[in-house]
């Protein structure tokens, strides 16, 4: 076919080129349509992604269906006791709760001092005297929230907690506070609330991560439990349901079954404290895949109208064209070269301010994620258009592109050479 | 060359139809310089507008250097055009901007021809009416007959058999005229067939033969005593 051979003629895009730029005016006009649109779509949805990305690495560590229970005091009057009484969860819960719940996949009970109760542990190494939070805790606490150790050393595990062993696993700024710079802490002992500590791992901090800081350290729960004389208590419960339960029934069984261990009244909504953070996290991504899908539409309808403002535009074009066009067909020009011509710029046109608008897009992602980088309290990561999403608005700005310029190409074409040349 | 009998055309203007050519019979030979002459509205423009294949007749017979041109699609009338005529108009019809060498090149594009022999025939004919050095410039930095030199060097880029030209020294003062109308006598002396519609006399009087047209017939058709151009372009 004729007009096929005209696509891919380099003298036809040169043709293009030179109508397109000596028509400057209206060449800016409608690049600014569509790259509006183009732009629109690239930065939302860039930024639907940074924020979805953002979510995930701050959950990263954790569980997806975990959640937190603690407790706080009764409200309701129940089985003669009074209100304002708090339930003492002890680890004799943990099996209770294995068994009636058998969604639970794993549990771990913990305690800690600088976080919800009692003064934070005076750690000291050498002459460095320090205070930081410290926390009793099981091996499968790392199971639930994943503690990434450094090279060499390692979590709590089994042994440590059934020899009660004086073993501790601190934070990467303890590290740096107390030991110098080229020393391995890992065998060394520190010194917390006077009994000395072997140091078996450092955690590695995830800025992200929310709930615990760069200086925590962790020890045995049952060393814990001796060094402070906390006895079968527990602080709170982590709780990490299999993958395919639902977090909330998960949640509210739990509740309910440590209501009945602790004589609270089943109607008592504030005697158990919990965080879901499975249920939290649905909600976030339900608002990153809303916001996508919002970038989406939002993108789309934006394209489609800077198109469609190509259309109009190349339409007044072609009628202020309506002599030259008369010129080029009394030359030679047939109706299928005319047509292409039209529509070719058209294309050219959507896809230059396309591209135009994917760049700036991008380099606005770009900044943004320049200032946001270093931002480890708002959640925001690394905001990209997924490509397949680049290529395929620009499969659709092409489409648009050619189906919205065959309307200007026909009416080009629909008026008799003749009487466009008559055309003043 | 041309040859056409009979030929009929009416416009439709509402529900009346106006009745412009009324059975021309005409017969040019190769190498012709006709001029057109007869006064506003008699159809001049209506007849070279049908030779030159941007209007189609009614009804009558016309042949192109032997060929029958009937039922005309737009795309045949287009490559005939291409190949076979070229234009000349009172307002140049210059593309502008487009500069006098792509201009010129235009006609061969559409013929399908490369770049550079594009650029090389274009600037060859330019050189044939004297405006070699002015290739680069746009049409608004031409002068009227500068325009209308440009304009013949596009319509004979593209070796056409025929020249038809519409009162093309129309908006040009007298000098100009003169200018042009050498450089189509040139052309015509090198043996291109043209036609040449035109309002005036001393015009008429320079090409060879002079066609008169009155209420849609040919009323006068005779050979002149040409008036040479002295060209110095
Ligand atoms: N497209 C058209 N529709 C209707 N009537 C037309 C059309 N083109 C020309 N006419 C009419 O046909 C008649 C002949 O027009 P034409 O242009 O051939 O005249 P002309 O001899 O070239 O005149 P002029 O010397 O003024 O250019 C005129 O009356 C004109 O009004
Ligand atoms: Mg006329």
């Amino acid at each position: 076919m004729n007009s096929l051979k005209t696509i891919f003629d380099y003298d036809t895009w040169q043709e293009i080129f030179g109508s397109v730029a000596k028509n400057k005016t209206r060449t800016v006009i409608t690049v600014i349509g569509v790259l509006w649109g183009i732009f629109i779509y690239i930065t939302l949805s860039g930024s639907a992604k940074g924020l979805d990305n953002g979510f995930d690495r701050e959950f990263e560590d954790m569980a997806m269906n975990s959640m937190f229970v603690w407790p706080q005091s009764t409200s309701i009057p129940h089985a003669g006791f009074k209100i304002g009484r708090s339930p003492r969860l002890t680890v004799q819960n943990v099996e209770t709760l294995k068994q009636q719940v058998p969604e639970i996949q794993y549990i771990a009970p913990r305690n800690a001092r600088g976080v919800r109760s009692g003064p934070p542990a005076s750690v000291v190494y050498r002459d460095i005297l320090r205070t930081y939070n410290i926390y009793g805790d099981y091996p499968e606490y790392s199971s639930i929230s994943t503690k990434k150790i450094y090279k060499g050393g390692r979590f709590i595990n089994n042994a440590d907690i059934k020899n009660k062993r004086k073993v501790c696993v601190i934070g990467e700024r303890t590290q740096k506070e107390l030991f110098e710079e080229d020393e391995s802490p890992i065998g060394k002992f520190i010194r917390i609330d006077n009994v000395y500590f072997q140091v078996i791992g450092v955690h590695k901090f995830n800025p992200g991560g929310g709930f615990e800081t760069d200086g925590d350290i962790f020890i045995p729960f049952e060393t814990f439990r001796n060094l402070y004389n906390t006895g079968d208590k527990v602080n709170w419960f982590v709780i990490a349901a299999y993958e395919d339960a639902d977090v909330i029934a998960v949640e509210k069984k739990v509740k309910e079954v440590l209501k009945r261990i602790h004589k609270v009244s089943p109607d008592d909504e504030r005697a158990f404290g919990s965080f879901n953070l499975g249920e939290v996290f649905n909600r976030i991504t339900g608002f990153a895949d809303g916001m996508t899908f919002l970038s989406l539409v939002v993108g789309l309808a934006t394209i489609i109208a800077g198109v469609i403002g190509i259309g109009n535009i190349l339409l007044i074009s072609v009628k202020e064209r309506t002599k030259e066009l008369g010129v080029r067909r009394a030359l030679g020009a047939t109706p299928g070269e005319v047509r292409v011509q039209i529509v070719l710029e058209s294309v050219f046109l959507t896809l230059i301010s396309g591209i135009m608008g994917i760049v700036l897009g991008a380099f606005v992602l770009a900044i943004i994620n320049f200032f946001t980088q270093d931002l480890s309290d708002f959640p925001y990561t690394n905001p990209t258009v997924p490509i397949p999403l680049v290529i395929g608005a620009l499969i659709i700005m092409t489409v648009l592109g050619t189906l919205i310029g065959l309307i200007p190409a026909q009416r080009a074409v629909s008026i008799k050479p003749i009487d466009a040349l008559r055309e003043e | 060359m041309i040859q056409i009998n009979n030929l009929h055309k009416s416009y439709k203007i509402g529900s009346n139809s106006l009745h412009v050519l009324k059975g021309i019979d005409l017969k040019i030979d190769e190498g012709e310089l006709v001029a057109i002459m007869g006064s506003s509205g008699s159809g001049k423009s209506t007849l070279l507008n049908i030779l030159g294949m941007l209007d189609i007749a009614d009804d009558g017979k016309y042949l192109l250097d032997n060929v029958l041109i009937q039922d005309l699609t737009e795309t045949t009338a287009a490559n005939y055009r291409n190949r076979f005529l070229g234009f000349v108009f009172q307002s140049f019809n210059l593309i502008n901007y487009k500069n006098a060498l792509e201009n010129v090149a235009l006609p061969l594009y559409y013929q399908g021809l490369g770049r550079k022999i594009r650029q090389q025939k274009a600037l060859e004919y330019l050189e044939k009416v004297g405006l070699k050095d002015w290739a680069t410039h746009l049409p608004s930095e031409l002068s009227g007959g500068q325009k209308q030199r440009v304009a013949i060097a596009r319509a004979m880029a593209s070796q056409p058999k025929v020249l038809l030209a519409d009162e093309p020294t129309g908006a040009l003062d007298s000098n100009t005229s003169n200018e042009v109308m050498g450089l189509i006598q040139k052309i015509n002396e090198e043996g291109k067939t043209i036609l040449v519609v035109t309002h005036e006399i001393e015009i008429a009087h320079m090409c060879k033969r002079i066609v008169t047209l009155k209420d849609g017939v040919i009323v006068e058709d005779k050979k002149t005593n040409q008036t040479l151009i002295d060209t110095n372009v």
